[in-house]
């Protein structure tokens, strides 16, 4: 066998799509098209013509391969430096990693899903372009799993809360959040999942989730998340493509799918934004070196690039901004406060930890949030006397959980903060509960789906969650001392202490050990 | 509505020192282009369209540099890709 030599690269980018890409596509000739592509007509979506689908980022195999080894090649140039120099040393604190356990448990299982259902897309969607975008989002998801666990793993030899990460989001209550959202798209069609996850998801929201993780990563010493998570990014703009490519497509192939697409967008926006509110509390609460606050990031990437933007380019085609978009605008004073009190006071359940945040951090957010944080602040320093008497808070029955977000019912109206919200909806004989009008809008439009969601509290109760107490169901979520509780005085916390030579520490600070995940009664 | 050619587009970029040419050339290339650090990031936003050309970057950088490579540097962006060829990214709104 003889080599070729290399030939000079004469195809411009254009032509080397069309033909490493688009031509690679034929026309069936010996079975129909309906019986090779079963699943792009049930959704009422109409397309009359593929080829129009545009990817302007115009990948062909051989560069996507080039640039993504590339990629991968310095992630681990720089995960090798620091663990050989024991970099976790240098993190602002031990604490910070409650934002990577929840990042590990919550995220990374769902770029694995991402990964299988961009797999069923590469196969399923009809025309040449898309699948082959599809085909590269789906490896590029399988990475962003791979490389977030892999960058993760270095701190499970020393940390707690790493260690079962894949059961947890299986399992965990505050995991079935994450876990629920993506499985509601994966259980839905693939146009369904191109708004819900390409558009809604990538373009509209996903700056919220990875910038704020990212840049509080660079923040507080922790270099291979960042690295990671900008190399996730990377990919990511691809992914906004797809998905801004995705609802245009879909809107100028026929105006029947105009309001199809917008219920898909009011359902996506209100469910994406739901599930960023614990992105919202690892931003203001997490970060023991803080960097932007919640209410910032939202106003940085949601309401100017999205409503200024965005919103304005869709009109064009007859689309609207999601429903109850007000609602999350008025609550961004408000939502990562009663998001991180709702863990806070759950957190013996939980494989993270949680603390009463310093007098210094209170001050940080009382500038973030001159309006709200003060009213906040005296339910903090409330529970700061509780806990100099001896009696660190955490609730011991179980919460009732939205219906459709899963997230427990602790959130109030969104334009009073004194008020806790509750939407109730009876189907078939049953009563449903939900957190807000948003939610309660979703399930009214899929009552059949919703009703059957998993919802960790009921599962308790039907005795389906390892048994009928809390260490019983503890066990079985595959918790272990110190995952969670308080952080003050918890295993990490004294491991920190203690590799950090200052063990008279542990003795002075005002939480005693033993509200460190003691999993009692 | 505020007019297509206002409304700012916007790319955000991995700061190292292998994008110092890129983010230099797109500052050169766009007039109106403001730029922000934040951690491990550099942003650019420009009113209406932000245009990155191949020339400038290699000029910048001593090397010949093919647009494909923009994949490594780019972290996010706002606005559309309307463009992206050979010798020329171009991000605006359709509308
Ligand atoms: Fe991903
Ligand atoms: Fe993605
Ligand atoms: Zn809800």
């Amino acid at each position: 066998m003889t080599i070729a030599p290399k030939a000079p690269r004469k195809l411009s980018m254009k032509d080397r799509y069309s033909a490493l890409t688009r031509d690679l596509d034929w026309e069936p000739s010996y079975v129909s098209k309906e019986q090779i592509y079963p699943l792009t007509t049930f959704e009422g979506i109409t397309i009359h013509d593929w080829s129009k689908w545009e990817d302007p980022f115009r990948l062909t195999v051989d560069a996507y391969t080039k640039y993504q080894a590339e990629k991968d090649k310095r992630l681990y140039a720089v995960l090798d430096g620091f663990a050989q120099s024991q970099g976790h040393l240098s993190l602002t604190d031990a604490s910070y990693l409650n934002a990577m356990k929840l990042f590990i448990q919550g995220i990374a299982p769902n770029e694995y899903n991402a990964h299988r259902n961009f797999a069923m897309l590469a196969r399923h969607l009809e025309g040449g372009g898309p699948r082959f975008a599809a085909l590269c989002q789906c490896l590029d998801e399988m990475r962003h799993a791979q490389t977030e666990i892999h960058t993760l793993s270095n701190y499970n030899k020393y940390y707690g809360g790493f260690h079962n990460f894949s059961q947890q989001h299986d399992r965990v209550w505050y995991l079935s959040v994450p876990k629920s959202f993506f499985e509601d798209a994966l259980s839905a069609g693939p146009f369904e999942w191109l708004i819900a996850i390409g558009f809604s998801f990538e373009y509209l929201l996903t700056n919220l989730l990875f910038v704020p993780f990212m840049s509080g990563a660079s923040f507080n010493g922790d270099l291979p998340t960042m690295t990671f998570g900008f190399s996730a990014q990377s990919d990511e703009s691809r992914h906004m493509t797809l998905g801004l490519e995705a609802i245009k497509f879909l809107l100028e192939q026929d105006e029947k799918n105009v309001p199809i697409v917008q219920y898909w967008l009011d359902k996506w926006f209100w469910r994406g934004y739901r599930l960023l509110a614990l992105v919202a509390q690892m931003l203001d609460y997490m970060l023991p070196r803080e960097f932007m606050s919640w209410k910032e990031a939202f106003e940085l990437y949601f309401e100017e690039q999205m409503m200024k933007g965005l919103f304005e380019d869709l009109a064009y085609y007859g689309i609207r901004p999601p429903l109850h978009v007000d609602k999350a605008i008025q609550e961004k004073e408000h939502v990562s406060h009663q998001a991180y009190w709702i863990l806070y006071q759950f957190s013996h359940a939980a494989a993270f930890t949680t603390s009463v945040p310093t007098a210094q951090h209170m001050d940080w957010l009382e500038e973030q949030y001159p309006e709200t944080f003060p009213t906040y602040r005296k339910l903090w320093e409330k529970e700061q006397r509780n806990i100099d008497n001896g009696g660190r808070h955490f609730i011991r029955g179980l919460p009732q959980l939205c219906q459709v977000c899963q997230i427990p019912m602790g959130f109030t109206e969104a334009d009073d903060p004194f008020v806790q919200a509750q939407r109730e909806s009876i189907f078939e004989g049953e009563r449903y509960n939900f957190c807000s009008d948003g939610c309660q809008y979703i399930f009214e439009h899929e009552p059949v789906k919703f009703r059957r969601a998993w919802l960790p509290v009921h599962q308790i109760y039907q005795g389906n969650c390892g048994g009928p107490t809390l260490p019983d169901v503890l066990n079985w979520y595959g918790l272990e001392p110190g995952d969670g509780g308080e952080y003050l005085g918890s295993i990490d916390h004294q491991n920190w202490l203690k590799w950090h030579g200052d063990p008279a520490h542990v003795e002075n600070d005002h939480a005693p050990a033993a509200a460190g995940a003691e999993g009692g009664q | 509505m505020t007019a297509t050619a206002e409304r700012p587009v916007g790319v955000d970029i991995q700061e190292n020192e292998q994008n110092r040419a890129v983010i230099e050339a797109i500052e050169a290339d766009n007039e109106d282009a403001t730029v922000r650090h934040m951690p491990g990031l550099v942003r650019v936003t420009s009113p209406g369209r932000l245009v990155i050309n191949r020339t400038s970057v290699e000029e910048r950088l001593g090397r010949e540099w093919e647009t494909h490579e923009f994949q490594l540097a780019i972290i996010s962006y706002f606005g559309h890709i309307k463009e992206w060829d050979d010798d020329q990214i171009l991000i605006a709104w359709d509308h």
